[in-house]
């Protein structure tokens, strides 16, 4: 029989895309799902999902958290843990299309909650942390029940299948967000279990990953000296987890954080290309953080609660292209995918491995949380 | 010029240099047949052993050249700065091995003429047979 | 002699067609095997005392020597076999503990060669290292991760000390006395060159090497030999050895016949008299004071170097390095039970230890357990054999490796195991003024360096064939492992799946 992630380790090639509006200007789901249309022949319909920020305006204090649940047992024990934690202010079965494409679904389920202000007082982690060792201890712990989404004013939607019928089923035409992504996947072997689709997400971060990397294990068994359990065996989810170590952890600009994962080579350390000072940081990191630096072919889009990052790997050993037009930025696996978004960019590039492309909110732009 | 030197800090006093030069002088086609027969060829390297210090002494192409000037047969010349015998003119009158303020001219019984190290010119591409055949590198053949 | 029990081991086959007599043999054998007869004007051989170490047989020029074993055998006995009988013989002559030299001959296994590595096929490219940098620098010490920015986005992060490597490979601990002054210079020469370092050992660093010290490791041991301030300012790191792979739980002895003029001065003790390196250290009865003394060492360093603490793999060697990591120490080395020795008993070498492999997995899996995997680096040793050892090694967990045995193969040693005989032919174990000069450090350094170089080539192509492109994504990397030939629980240990899986 075969096993499905988290049993056996499962290479993927991929297909992503995503955009971003400075502004904040909240643009349509049906907009990325044609995106990733185009693309079809780089997945093999063994999963596809979206992430949208700025989603959930009316709940844009609220985690929202997106669940699969095996069976009505599985819910019954995740919502009474649900309960013992957090405040749930709404909760509601996720609003799905019946797609032919789209089998064998789960129990899907969306919470807007809190934490309960007593837990959290008595766990002394901050609120974050305390969410993301829920979620964590959720996806470890309780069999059968797997939370895929876990953001404020953001939501991760992901289904076996091609993406272009994960978007369909999921009716995104009925939401709209300031930043979106996309992944098609390709895997080269799995039974396909909805959980194992991406994007991968732990709090708001999330990833959409094309790649396979080859410091798999060496990240992996890195990371989870951090309390991080890898439980599903894919590249993305450690990659999210360097992320979510990195930067929110680590407090570590997301500048800074591309430099540990895709670190300089040393002949350009020593070429003299960075200031001094630069240097002198870029050094400690490969020291200090070396078991972070990812190799092998990746090209990832991270979602955050302010912005998206697009990176390459220091070889650039996968496509990505970058495109600008107005205050709206595009990254996708192939030009075709950002022609079909927006025909008449004004600036169109491909971004140089190792090299980060951040994008962030404008001061001041209406997203919707705070 | 490049010549052959002597470190006799590394001079071990294994005397292979003498078995390399003197087949390589020899004509034979390998050290087994130069020597075969109880033939004893002349090498033009000799090592001098001390209590404490080894040296390997061979022709150093000095400048006062005194055996060049003492042949009393025109047998011995410079070429390119190298002292070289030849040996159809040299009579073994013994005049250079007497000159020599080194010891480095060998008399050769045998042949009733001398032997003279000349950095294996005729013989060897590359480097002299005693450099090539020093297990520990006390024996060089460079500029200095 | 009545009755001689002892039988030669080796037999000295000599061609006389080929022997041109040129007694280079006989001049350069320290244990005067063969001599020339003049009435016979031929080589002939007394091999009672040849030990194979082969230096006559790769001088002579006529390639007319061959050693081989002695074709006597005691009556077959699987149980009492030859070996046993030998040793049996010795101890009834001597009344003697047996002594050996280098790593244990004994048929252990060993872990590396059923260990496979992965290469990338399809999913993911291959990095060719001829076209693409390959980065095996490597830094060992404690990797603190904290790290904080000011408001004008400037980062504030704490440097602690720490080697940098550009290979993975150091040389490992041979002290001066136990190796020859030359033995010492090639390797500091080597190190020097391939941006790595190389390790003093007990014995005090020879003052004409303070200036190689920058790429120095200066070891404190149970014997404090040549200890001072001076010393220890001297290297670029503290290796303070609890034990060592080859005799887990001894000290050292150097005769004093060894101990001449130099390493008197070296290692500040009387001419003529023993170097004895107690067993344990006797200011470190427990894990606290070994703390005291990490602490002491950094304070007398200005906390300026990384202190490593070396141990031998011995059975609860995760629960020791999860000790000596919460001690302050900044490396542990690790040495394995088949590493190498100038002298230990003989039944200690062959019966106390575990192989470096198990030793390995199982501390890098505890530290990593306990979340404490980033104080320390791990560096390994005891018989690394080649690039691809040292490449599992690093897949296993190490962050570098200690080559020593590999290091006196390069300068000329060919494992005779006699090193405690003060007689090494090749001028490497041995004080003998004639013998050490056998060893020209220019040859030796430039074999050492070659012999690194050509290894660093073949890990860089190892990790290109896994589509790695720097030695940091090989760290602990285990699933470019597989175990071919192994148990359920051997894998286990070693955190490994088997072949195929």
């Amino acid at each position: 029989m075969l096993q499905r992630e988290g049993e056996t380790r499962i290479p993927a090639g991929c297909a992503i895309s995503g955009f971003i509006n400075r502004s904040g200007k909240r643009t349509n789901g049906s907009v990325i799902v044609n995106s990733i249309a185009c693309m079809h022949e780089r997945s093999n319909g063994l999963g596809g999902g979206y992430a949208g920020y700025g989603i959930y305006p009316e709940y844009k204090d609220q985690y929202a958290l997106h669940v699969f649940y095996d069976s009505g047992e599985a819910r019954v024990k995740a919502e009474a843990f649900l309960d013992r934690h957090f405040d749930v202010v709404n909760l509601s079965r996720i609003p799905v299309r019946k797609n032919p494409n789209i089998t064998d679904e789960p129990l899907i389920w969306r919470y807007f909650v809190n934490p309960l202000p007593t837990k959290l007082q008595d766990s002394q982690l901050d609120e974050r942390t305390y969410v993301a060792k829920c979620v964590i201890k959720i996806n470890d712990k309780i069999d059968g029940a797997y939370v895929f989404s876990s953001g404020k004013n953001m939501g991760v939607f992901k289904a076996v299948g091609y993406p272009e019928d994960v978007g369909d089923f999921y009716r995104l035409e009925e939401y709209d967000g300031w930043a979106w992504t996309v992944h098609g996947r390709y895997p080269t072997n799995t039974p396909g279990w909805w959980g194992g689709a991406h994007p991968f997400s732990l709090l708001d971060y999330t990833i959409v990953h094309n790649g396979e990397i080859s410091s798999y294990d060496a990240n992996r068994r890195f990371i989870e000296m951090f309390g991080y359990k890898c439980n599903l065996l894919t590249d993305t989810e450690v990659i999210t987890y360097i992320i979510d170590y990195l930067h929110r952890r680590l407090d570590m600009p997301l500048e800074d954080v591309a430099k540990v994962i895709a670190s300089p080579f040393w002949s350009e350390l020593e070429s003299g290309k960075f200031s001094p000072e630069d240097t002198e940081k870029y050094r400690h990191f490969r020291n200090v953080y070396s078991s972070l630096l990812i190799t092998g072919p990746f090209s990832i889009i991270l979602g955050f609660n302010n912005g998206l990052m697009a990176l390459n790997d220091r070889l650039k050993l996968r496509s990505m292209v970058a495109a600008e037009k107005g205050d709206t930025v595009y990254i996708s696996s192939e030009e075709c995918s950002i022609r079909t978004m927006c025909p008449d960019v004004d600036k169109i590039w491909s971004p140089r491995g190792g090299e980060p492309i951040i994008v962030t909110l404008d001061k001041g732009a209406e997203r919707g949380n705070k | 010029m490049k010549k052959v030197y002597v470190n006799e800090d590394w001079c071990l006093a294994c005397h292979l240099c003498e078995y390399y030069c003197a087949a390589a002088n020899s004509g034979a086609a390998n050290m087994v047949a130069a020597f075969r027969n109880g033939k004893k060829p002349v090498s033009r390297i000799q090592v001098e052993e001390g209590d404490k210090v080894n040296f390997a002494v061979q022709c150093r192409h000095c400048d006062g050249k005194p055996c060049v000037r003492g042949c009393i047969a025109g047998a011995l010349s410079i070429v390119d700065g190298v002292v070289c015998c030849d040996e159809n003119k040299c009579v073994g009158c013994g005049t250079c091995v007497l000159s020599c303020p080194f010891g480095c001219v060998v008399f050769d019984e045998a042949n009733h003429r001398i032997q003279k190290c000349d950095l294996c010119l005729k013989n060897h591409d590359g480097e002299p047979a005693c450099v090539q055949g020093c297990p520990n590198k006390a024996i060089v053949f460079e500029e200095r | 002699m009545p009755v001689n029990y002892m039988n030669p081991l080796f037999e000295v086959v000599r061609d006389h067609d080929k022997c041109i007599k040129c007694r280079v043999c006989e001049r350069q054998c320290a244990n005067e095997v063969h001599k020339y007869d003049a009435e016979l004007d031929r080589m002939v051989s007394d091999e009672m005392t040849c030990v194979d170490c082969q230096r006559c047989v790769c001088l002579c020029p006529v390639n007319a020597l061959k050693i081989r074993p002695n074709e006597n055998r005691f009556r077959d006995n699987a149980n009492w076999n030859q070996q046993i009988m030998t040793e049996i013989y010795k101890q009834a002559d001597s009344g003697g503990v047996l002594l050996s030299a280098m790593g244990t001959p004994k048929e252990y296994p060993v872990y590396w060669d059923k260990i496979l590595l992965n290469a990338s096929q399809v999913t993911n490219p291959p990095i060719d290292p001829l076209r693409e940098p390959m980065e095996t620098k490597t830094f060992l010490g404690k990797k603190s991760q904290a790290i904080s920015y000011d408001e004008n986005g400037k980062a504030h992060y704490e440097k602690t000390p720490y080697l940098e490597l550009d290979v993975p490979i150091m040389f490992s601990a041979m002290s001066f006395g136990s190796i020859s002054k030359n033995a010492h210079e090639s390797l500091a020469r080597a190190a020097t060159e391939l941006g790595t370092y190389y390790n003093t050992g007990e014995g005090g660093l020879h003052e004409d090497f303070y200036k190689y010290g920058k790429n120095t490791i200066c070891q404190v041991a149970s014997g404090r030999f040549g200890v001072f301030k001076g010393y220890l300012d001297a290297g670029a790191a503290i290796e303070i050895k609890m034990g060592q792979g080859a005799k887990p739980g001894i000290g050292g002895h150097l005769p004093g016949m060894k101990i001449n003029d130099e390493i008197s001065k070296t290692r500040m003790i009387p001419k003529g008299t023993d170097a004895i390196s107690p067993a344990p250290h006797h200011d470190i009865y427990s894990i606290e004071d070994l703390r005291q003394l990490v602490f002491s060492l950094k304070e007398a360093t200005n906390w300026e170097k990384p202190v490593i603490v070396k141990i031998a793999a011995v059975h609860n060697v995760a629960a020791i390095a999860s000790g000596v990591a919460r001690s302050g120490a900044d490396i542990i080395a690790i040495d394995g039970f088949r590493g190498g020795t100038g002298a230990a008993p003989t039944r200690i070498r062959d019966n106390v230890g575990i192989p470096i492999e198990l030793a390995l997995a199982s501390v890098d899996s505890r530290l990593r357990d306990e979340g404490i995997r980033n104080d320390v680096s791990i560096v390994v040793g005891g018989s690394i054999r080649s690039a691809a050892d040292v490449v599992k090694a690093v897949a296993l967990g190490a962050d570098a490796c200690y080559i020593a045995t590999a290091a006196l193969l390069s300068m000329g040693c060919h494992l005779c195991r006699s090193c405690n005989t003060g007689k090494c032919n090749w001028g490497i174990a041995t004080q003998r003024a004639d013998l050490v000069k056998r060893l020209n450090p220019e040859v030796a350094s430039k074999r050492l360096v070659n012999l690194v170089t050509a290894w660093n080539h073949e890990i860089k192509e190892m990790m290109g064939g896994m589509g790695i492109n720097s030695i940091e994504a090989l760290r602990g990397n285990r699933l470019m492992l597989r175990g071919v030939g192994l148990n359920p629980k051997e894998l286990e240990i070693l955190g490994i799946q088997h072949a195929g899986e």
